[in-house]
């Protein structure tokens, strides 16, 4: 028997509460990394080893003034970091994280809800997650603001062409739209990563953009616009956007581990879930490297990178896979 | 959205507003409603201090600027009028505050010239060993801080590592970690203390290595050469008549450095290379400063091997009427407890005239003018700070730059506002 509504209301609840506990342990996992690297200690105050210091930030946050600036269009101001975090969690809600169980008499699926075309409705909720940063910004009435909804509206609608190009590779090998065949499909042959490396690549380097961070976040480059598109945002709207960031790449690095490196299967042990989450550690390791590492790109040379190296390379590889993939049919 | 500058290697004829420091709207703009001004800084995170640029947005375009300065003045020069010789001389180094030791020197020496005070042997190399030491501290804070900018945070933290292990050894032998003012009229304050050597033998022996690391961090990264060549031009001929020094200046290929066309301490006595790079952008005044630290550590190297054997040694000039006398002498001599008194209540009286020095200081020609009447305090202090002249640039190199070429001009002009502002 198919599972009834409540539990996916259960796994819903079950599944946005790790999420939530992964993007606060997420940003003490930053603060931790870049701290070894750059030969500190990061936050190891709030408790052992700092393990208290998401929720120090998070009670401090919420105790905060959300500061309107007069100038402000109310409305589209709160709502923008709201519907940045909705969507950021939202797209969370079709990745599969377990192979799917049979309990008592329900077989209990490995997501959320297994829609046949999740890996479309997941670029959906993220182009909608976009206009959260574009009106934030916009709504603002800042100057940096402004300048930060800018980048952010040429950035991330040009490498989101990029991203959704980059998968196309896996989709035509995996033959489905839906995450949990495409991951099926590899446990049975062979991890995607390797036959889709060039995808792969694009994939990760167009997500990096996607997720506006390091060498990328020229939306909210420090040193150029303040804060970008979230200057003039304080208290836990500053909150929501950075929850919205950080979701946004753990459902990249969920994406990224479910296309390209088998979601739930293992090279051993079938532990389920466990290798799910171990595989975007590493990945979200991955992207802190990265920004510990990388100097930015300018908004020039970004554009000219997104358009002139990645869309081709990300065309070519799609256009080679179908070749190949009706070639072996 | 503005079409891409182009970006020529180096240009021919002069680029220099028609006034210095404001880049002005083309004619086409001035109307325009897609023109946005934004204030960067006072308060800003990329502001070396307060500096405050007036920008004109074209899109990401600057198309014009006007810099403003005066947010940290604090009267240096005119409180040092107000003090006894003796005690200006701490405020020197408080108005640049990353090249304290050369500012120090520099007043001191303006003291000595007008006093005609020799200098002992010991005093020249530790103040040489000193200013370089300085000299490297102020170029890391500048690689530290302009990687910042440019994104890669990481340099900051590698930069200060070895900072720090400068700012130690400044503690161990002046005890201050900034600010030191060891320098004294006839030569230093105090003795070199023993274990000084050998710590800085370490740092020496480990700075070229500190350096390597930074340049395979930076130098091959294909993102930092893109944010950094080909911006910023600034021609030989521009910079000179923009009065440009130091680091800029030779970036621009002018080969020009006061330690070695104009020697002062024993500069032409040490064995060092002046850098000089062609082509005026940010990527070769960053060139200049890495070489620079790496000629910098052969020359405290030399002065080391110097100083081992000057062990014993005075530090300071034997003159009862400047110098403080030993502490030892008060208890027994008559004549040194009245020196000692005249010195710290009255101070020394400097003899009338006026005289110019210039060193080279990390960022440049770092002049002091004083004039004196004879009296116990100066009768007037000006100093000539390189920031300063580099600021008046700032128009200069900006011409077809994006909002974040902007912030990699000013960081690799290396101002350092305390001494802008004075």
């Amino acid at each position: 028997m198919t599972e009834p509504w409540w539990i996916s209301l259960i796994k819903a609840a079950v599944v946005i509460n790790l999420l939530l506990g992964v993007f606060a342990y997420t940003t003490l996992l930053e603060r931790k990394v870049m701290g070894r690297m750059q030969l500190r200690y990061g936050p190891n105050r709030a408790g052992p080893f700092g393990v208290l210091q998401p929720i120090a930030d998070l009670v401090k946050l919420i105790r905060k003034e959300a500061f309107t600036p007069t100038q402000a269009l109310d409305v589209p101001y709160i709502v923008a970091p709201v519907l940045s975090a909705f969507t950021a969690l939202a797209a969370f809600a079709v990745i599969p994280f377990g192979e799917g169980w049979h309990v008592w008499r329900w077989d209990v699926t490995g997501q959320i809800v297994d829609v046949p075309i999740s890996l479309i409705l997941i670029f959906a909720l993220g182009s909608v997650g976009i206009y959260g940063f574009i009106v934030g910004g916009w709504a603002s009435e800042s100057k940096y603001s402004l300048l930060g909804s800018m980048r952010t509206c040429a950035q991330l609608v040009s490498y989101e062409v990029s991203l959704a190009l980059s998968v196309l590779g896996v989709v035509l090998m995996g033959q489905s739209l839906s995450l949990t065949e495409i991951v099926e499909k590899q446990g049975d042959t062979i991890w995607f990563a390797v036959p889709q490396f060039i995808g792969l690549v694009t994939f990760f380097v167009a997500g990096v953009a996607e997720t506006s961070r390091a060498p990328f976040d020229l939306p909210e480059a420090e040193s150029e616009l303040v804060a970008g598109y979230h200057t003039e945002y304080s208290g836990m709207r500053w909150g929501l956007f950075q929850m919205a960031e950080y979701v946004n790449m753990i459902t990249l690095s969920g994406l990224c581990v479910t296309l390209f490196f088998a979601g739930w299967h293992g090279p051993w042990a079938p532990l389920g879930p466990l290798w799910f989450l171990l595989k975007v550690a590493v990945i979200l390791f991955v992207f802190i490297w990265l920004r510990t590492t990388l100097p930015r790109l300018r908004y020039d040379q970004l554009m000219a990178f997104g358009w002139k190296v990645l869309l081709p390379v990300a065309t070519l590889n799609a256009l080679v896979t179908a070749l190949l993939v009706v070639a072996i049919d | 959205m503005a079409i891409a500058p182009e970006r020529p290697e180096i240009y021919a004829g002069s680029r220099i507003p028609r006034i210095p420091t404001v880049l002005e709207l083309p004619a086409a703009l001035r109307d325009s409603d897609d023109v946005l001004q934004v204030n960067f800084g006072p308060n800003h995170p990329s502001t070396h201090g307060v500096l405050r640029l007036v920008v004109d947005l074209h899109g990401e375009t600057v198309v014009g600027l006007n810099a403003k300065v005066g947010y940290v003045h604090t009267g240096f020069e005119k409180n040092m009028e107000a003090k006894t010789w003796w005690k200006a001389i701490t405020y020197a180094p408080r108005i640049d505050y990353l090249a304290y030791q050369a500012n120090e020197l520099v007043f001191v020496q303006a003291i000595e010239k007008l006093l005609g005070l020799p200098l002992p042997e010991k005093a020249t190399w530790m103040r040489m060993l000193l200013c370089e030491l300085n000299r490297i501290h102020s170029h890391l804070v500048w690689l530290g801080t302009a990687a910042l900018e440019l994104g890669a945070i990481s340099m900051f933290w590698y930069c200060f590592r070895e900072r720090d292990q400068i700012l130690d050894l400044s503690e161990l032998v002046t005890g201050y970690r900034m600010h030191t003012r060891y320098f004294q009229a006839g030569g230093l304050a105090e003795d070199v203390p023993p274990g000084f050597y050998p710590e800085c033998r370490r740092f020496v022996e480990t700075m070229p290595g500190a350096v390597d690391q930074y340049e395979d961090l930076v130098d091959r990264n294909q993102i930092w050469l893109k944010r950094t060549k080909g911006l910023g031009l600034l021609s030989a001929d521009d910079a000179i008549a923009l009065g440009q020094t130091g680091p800029v200046l030779r970036g621009s290929g002018v080969d020009w450095d006061l330690r070695r066309d104009d020697p002062y301490l024993a500069y032409d006595r040490v064995d060092f290379a002046v850098p000089v790079y062609e082509n005026g952008d940010v990527y070769d005044r960053y060139r200049v400063r890495m070489d620079e630290m790496r000629e910098s550590t052969r020359i405290v190297e030399q002065c080391l091997r110097r100083l081992e054997r000057l062990d014993g040694e005075p530090w300071i000039a034997d003159d009862r009427k400047v110098v403080l006398p030993p502490r030892e002498e008060l208890h027994t001599s008559m004549e040194s407890l009245i020196h000692h008194f005249k010195i710290v209540t009255e101070g020394y009286r400097v003899p009338e005239g006026e005289v110019y020095v210039a060193v080279e200081s990390p960022r440049g020609e770092l002049g002091c003018y004083v004039v004196s009447d004879g009296g116990p305090r100066p009768w007037r202090v000006k100093f000539r700070g390189a920031s300063f002249v580099a600021l008046e640039a700032t128009a200069t190199c900006m011409v077809d730059a994006y909002i974040a070429d902007l912030i990699a001009i000013v960081g690799s002009l290396d101002t350092v506002m305390g001494e802008v502002d004075r």
